[in-house]
């Protein structure tokens, strides 16, 4: 076999080069941009709540060897608590739901139709997120605020988080709702390929055994497809932690509060990178800017974790679904 | 020997009534539990896609397509021109190494460096929008000067990009059955020609696939572009740095807070191009992914 300088092998290799390198790039661009942010703030960082940029006028002060504003103080708590929040909201209500579509989609429609509807739902994943976020501001935020919360503070009042005051309608429970409905097709759709995919037998089997359909789908497939299902969860987790617009439009964009109830204005890691980069650019010192990319890092550090989680079960499962994000 | 005791079929146990009733009961319960989830899911992306439509066809006409924003008013003339051209330039820039990545992956998957670029890429799809276009800020428009620019936007599209291409290029080229490669190298053709005349040929529907998603990816993108593209008023004036350019989904984001009707009906027409954008490169995807299967 051949293989000199300008074979195909070396000429893939050094132009698929740049994929690890744009990764790689990035993360050191982020830890090295953030590291005198990461010397200041310390561990306060992510444990501290309280984002401020000091006395916009003051002359810069020498603080842990670094310039910064008299005053200045960041503190990202309630970024975390917001974004991950938000996240388990969404995912507890999108596993349910998308994996029971899944099972619908793969058993109780006819094989005719299936092709379409399912082709429908990923096309729904493509739907931009910034539409999302349009129909959250416009629509579902109006909707909720005045109808949903009420009745679910009048209703649910006796569980302490699900207390009025309901505010506007932006908050928690409304970027729930919103990335819900983001991350619900991923989940379906590589549960229900992964459901069809079952060997004939399984099924037969578990039919012949005397299991109803419903039981054969409970009892036999699911539990055999669970890794896929633990699997996208994760992606969907991914995707719901980094999601920017639409959480940016219906959040209500707080600022160093935590969420009192489930009703509260929050604001994400990402969300925040957009609201407050204008702001901080208006830092002399930089720090506030540093202070982002430190956010970043966080951000990215926690989304790789679980994007790497995701693809070493999936990969077990011996299949490799195209996310289409 | 054995003696029976009494008919066979007496042997088996009988359920109780009471346990057949449950299970009747469960299994209703449970079909009707997942019918329910889909219609959540379903009625969820009608609800959305109703807003969008009947709005925006409200809002939409020949001016908003033929002229440029003004103020909060005008048209969406440049910011089309714009979600265009800067999917364009995101595709460009990572279809050839997303590509040829595919390509090392799934024909010389002994390669040194096919675990990397495999995990690599898995991790990169990974990275949040936002992340990439912050870094785009700080390097390119701050760094190294370009400003809000065409290049800057398209860089941070084209990172985005990059891990899908290299996924759905892998995978539709290890949908290539193994024997048309034996046969093609049996016939004593070089491993390169087998692959750039037989393999990726047959590969080609699932690889122009991933290029369409990659690229209605690019056009729904907003928070990458941000910080990279900036927005204008104005048409392009074909200039790749310095010269910040308008794209549709951040006339969504910036026009429906805005307190104009006007400005609103924008955000609403801009949202219908969009979805109409990225539905349709769906549609013809899938189309092209078919085709296969008919010849």
């Amino acid at each position: 076999m051949k293989s000199g300088i300008f074979s195909l092998r070396t000429l893939t290799a050094l132009l698929g080069g740049i994929v690890p390198l744009s990764l790689f790039g990035i993360v050191t661009f982020l830890v090295v941009y953030s590291w005198p942010a990461v010397r200041f703030n310390g561990l306060g960082f992510i444990t501290q709540n309280g984002w401020s940029l000091g006395r916009q006028y003051g002359t810069p002060v020498m603080v842990h060897g670094q310039m910064v504003l008299p005053g200045a103080h960041y503190g990202i708590l309630f970024l975390i608590a917001g974004t991950l929040l938000s996240t388990a909201i969404a995912l507890a209500i999108a596993i349910p739901l998308g994996v029971g579509a899944a099972m619908f989609l793969a058993e109780a429609v006819s094989a005719a139709a299936r092709p379409w509807i399912s082709f429908f739902v990923e096309l729904l994943a493509a739907i931009p997120s910034v539409v999302f976020g349009l129909w959250g501001y416009a629509v579902v935020i109006p909707f909720l605020g005045r109808h949903l919360f009420p009745f679910m503070a009048h209703w649910l009042g006796f569980i302490p988080f699900f207390r009025g005051p309901t505010g506007s309608g932006y908050g928690l429970l409304t970027s729930g709702f919103v990335l819900t409905l983001m991350i619900v097709p991923l989940i379906t759709s590589t549960v229900r390929d992964a459901l069809v995919s079952q060997p004939a037998g399984f099924r037969e089997g578990s039919l012949a055994l005397g299991a109803t359909r419903f039981e054969a789908l409970w009892g036999v497939l699911l539990p055999n497809v669970r890794r896929v299902v633990i699997g996208s969860s994760i992606l969907a987790t991914g995707r719901a932690l980094g999601e920017t617009m639409a959480v940016l439009m219906v959040s209500g964009n707080a600022l160093n509060y935590l969420p009192s109830n489930i009703y509260t204005p929050i604001s994400t890691m990402a969300a925040f990178i957009v609201s407050q980069l204008d702001s901080a650019m208006e830092d002399p010192t930089g720090m506030s800017v540093r202070s982002l990319a430190e956010v970043a890092l966080v951000l990215c550090v926690i989304s790789v974790i679980v994007n790497g989680l995701a693809s070493l079960l999936i990969f077990y499962q011996g299949r490799r679904k195209v996310a289409f994000v | 020997m054995a003696t029976f005791i009494g008919e066979p079929a007496a042997l088996i146990a009988q359920p109780s009534r009471a346990r057949v009733l449950q299970r009747g009961l469960l299994n209703y319960l449970g079909w009707g539990l997942c019918a329910l989830s889909f219609l959540l899911l379903g009625g969820g992306m009608v609800w959305i896609l109703v807003t969008v439509f009947l709005r925006g066809i409200g809002a939409l006409s020949f001016t908003v397509l033929t002229h440029i924003t003004q103020g909060v008013g005008g048209g969406l003339l440049n910011a089309i021109e714009g979600t265009v051209l800067l999917a364009f330039g995101g595709i460009l820039l990572s279809a050839p190494p997303g590509i040829a990545a595919g390509i090392y992956l799934s024909e010389f998957d002994d390669g040194l460096l096919v675990p990397i670029i495999r995990f690599f890429s898995d991790v990169l799809v990974g990275v949040p929008s936002i992340v990439i276009g912050y870094i785009g800020y700080v390097t390119l428009v701050a760094w190294l000067g370009w400003g809000f620019s065409v290049a800057a936007g398209s860089i941070a599209l084209a990172i985005i990009c990059l891990p899908y291409i290299t996924r759905t290029t892998e995978l539709a080229l290890r949908q290539v059955p193994r024997t048309l490669r034996e046969a093609g190298l049996a016939l004593g053709i070089t491993e390169g020609r087998v692959i750039l005349h037989i393999t990726v040929p047959m590969a080609m529907p699932g690889m122009v696939t991933g290029v369409l998603l990659a690229f209605a990816i690019s056009m729904g993108e907003t928070a990458p572009l941000l910080y990279t593209a900036g927005w204008s008023n104005y048409l392009w004036d074909g200039r790749f740095t310095h010269s910040p350019i308008g794209y549709l989904t951040y006339a969504i984001w910036a026009f429906i807070t805005e307190p104009f009707s006007s400005a609103h009906a924008l955000a609403y027409a801009a949202a219908l191009l969009i979805t109409l954008f990225v539905l349709i490169v769906g549609v013809i995807s899938r189309i092209v992914l078919e085709s296969r299967r008919v010849s």
